[in-house]
């Protein structure tokens, strides 16, 4: 126990604030995106909708280390579009915080996407007709009738986001490395000290991540059962 | 105050082909399930997009293939009530009400209008209110008080009153009729239930799987239909093939019988049709009169609903009569009954024919 307590004491904390600055940076950016993106596939004809949702959906079941092979071969500073980018604006995204926030961003959009999605097409449609006839602009009705109406599902689809972001390890792994106290992840940080044999302070990190994601579940759960009184048992 | 609509458009399975022009006052649109109603009014709100033909109100164009041009719903000034009135859950009866006065922009204005509108439609002490806080009743009519705070110059009613008890829907009735006739324009209203129809408007479009008849009034509908789908929408239970001897006389194979009819000389007479409460017993000898075997009879609410079989014949004719008279004939027992000519209606196959 006077252990435990000594590693509580001396351990280096910055992987549990760089995960939360990237999953809650990752999740903002998802939120906006993930929103406007369901509404232009939604306003898609058939086949491009099922083209495009596909191409969307493929980080959720791709392995990570595929989806950050793609992000090295943009990214990388050996190739056009990464030297360009550090080159003439300066921005670094291998090796860095961003890497972090574009690879859990990468990895957890879908879930962001697919659930305000299937919020959206579940609206009743009466209510937007509604709105229109009676002379609403299409931008009230999106704010004050659509996602009033979807809030539940945009709601579990951003905590959700926010989860996954969190824990992310594959493609962060790839794109932006381990470097502690700056790109050094509380999954990164487990993988790095189970190698070292360190069961104990890997023990405590995945405690630590235990306790938030199952907390985060547990809060939606509880939200989505309030909002959502209709529910019907079967 | 009019309103012409001169649309098709093609739904997967069949197509809607509506023509209609309605002048200020209730217009009925009757038809089956599935008829296209509700996609025609949609087309007039401007949620949907019909794909060639024309809309115009009042002369003013909302829709027309030809020219171009498709007024978003927003700039149509066509009030819609949906048929589950659609009011937004998340919005209290006030703010459901502003919504409908979203078009008015001045502050002042819209507090003045909206309460007006409150008081005239019974509201007060319910602003506060959501609306799965309100009954059936309270619901209709914050989404008519929602509607008519734009000040439409058109109104569509979905089926109205398809969503309420059938008590409530007397009251709502009455009370929407109220309404409409205080309401300046053109009111079309979509039912497939011939009663309501018959009590709220006067003149009648009937939509046959997709296609529109020429409008009649109600009352010819009801009382003249001329077409085989007429006859059976208005709710005639009996309609079947017929020749026609003389202007007078027509055969009824189905049923044996040759039947004599009021004097009409309109060619392409295909079918005949007979309401079954205006099938009577009668005494042998007496004019129409047939007899029949009761195969059947079942009590309805307020009446007995015979099943009976000519003799020779191969179609039943069913036949709506009192209690008091029903009950004397039992299942299986012969009897006279009478079809009078001045209730046998001359039907066509179609409106071409």
């Amino acid at each position: 126990m006077q252990e435990i307590l000594n590693i509580l004491k001396t351990l280096d904390y910055s992987p549990l604030w760089i995960s939360l600055q990237t999953g809650l940076v990752a999740t903002v950016i998802c939120f906006f995106l993930g929103i406007w993106t369901a509404r232009c596939v939604m306003r898609m004809g058939k086949r491009a909708k099922a083209f495009v949702d596909g191409i969307l959906t493929l980080p959720m079941v791709l392995p990570p280390t595929v989806a950050g092979f793609f992000l090295l071969l943009i990214f990388s500073l050996r190739r056009p579009i990464g030297s360009f980018l550090y080159d003439e604006l300066s921005i670094k995204v291998v090796q860095t915080w961003l890497g972090c926030v574009l690879a859990a961003g990468v990895i957890a959009f879908p879930l962001m996407y697919r659930n305000a999605r299937a919020a959206f097409e579940q609206v009743d449609i009466e209510l937007i007709y509604a709105g229109r006839t009676l002379g609403m602009s299409e931008r009230a009705i999106f704010w004050r009738v659509v996602l009033p109406s979807a809030g539940p599902g945009v709601v579990s689809g951003t905590i959700l986001t926010f989860a996954r972001a969190l824990g992310e390890y594959g493609a962060t792994s790839m794109l932006a490395g381990n470097i502690a106290g700056k790109t050094g992840t509380i999954s990164q940080r487990i993988a790095m000290v189970i190698q070292n044999g360190d069961y104990l302070t890997a023990g405590l990190w995945v405690a630590i991540i235990l306790l938030i994601s199952f907390g985060i579940v547990v809060a939606m759960n509880v939200f989505a059962d309030s909002k959502m009184r209709n529910i019907k048992k079967w | 105050m009019s309103l012409s609509v001169n649309i098709i458009k093609r739904l997967p399975g069949f197509t809607l082909k509506v023509s209609l022009n309605a002048e200020a006052g209730v217009t009925a649109l009757l038809g089956a399930s599935g008829s296209g109603k509700s996609m025609m009014l949609r087309c007039i709100a401007g949620v949907e997009k019909p794909d060639e033909g024309s809309i115009v109100l009042d002369g003013r164009v909302l829709y027309d293939s030809k020219a171009k041009i498709d007024l978003p719903p927003q700039a149509r000034k066509v009030g819609y009530l949906f048929q589950r009135f659609a009011l937004f859950p998340n919005m209290t009866v006030l703010q459901n009400i502003d919504a409908g006065l979203s078009l008015e922009r001045d502050a002042h204005t819209r507090k003045t209008k909206r309460e007006g509108f409150i008081a005239r439609f019974h509201l007060q002490g319910l602003e506060d209110r959501l609306p799965r806080e309100l009954s059936g009743g309270q619901m209709q009519r914050v989404a008519l008080c929602r509607m008519l705070a734009g000040e439409p110059e058109a109104i569509l009613l979905d089926e109205p009153f398809a969503a309420l008890d059938s008590h409530l829907r007397w009251q709502m009735e009455a009370e929407v009729k109220e309404t409409l006739a205080g309401f300046p324009g053109v009111a079309l209203l979509v039912s497939h239930d011939r009663g309501e129809v018959y009590r709220m408007s006067k003149s009648v479009c009937v939509l046959n799987a997709g296609k529109s008849e020429p409008m009649i009034t109600t009352r010819e509908l009801f009382d003249q239909p001329r077409t085989l789908q007429t006859a059976l929408i208005t709710g005639c239970k009996n309609c079947v093939p017929a020749e026609r001897l003389t202007t007078e006389t027509v055969y009824v194979p189905q049923w044996n019988a040759k039947l004599a009819c009021a004097p009409d000389d309109s060619s392409g007479i295909t079918h005949v049709g007979i309401r079954a409460h205006d099938i009577v017993p009668c005494e042998p000898g007496t004019e129409n009169a047939i007899l029949c075997r009761v195969v059947d009879a079942a009590d309805d609410v307020f009446s007995r609903v015979l099943t009976l079989l000519p003799t020779g014949g191969t179609a039943t004719i069913r036949a709506e009569v009192s209690k008091a008279v029903g009950n004397t004939l039992q299942t299986g027992s012969d009897a006279w009954f009478c079809l009078p000519k001045e209730h046998i209606m001359l039907l066509r196959e179609t409106h071409e024919g």
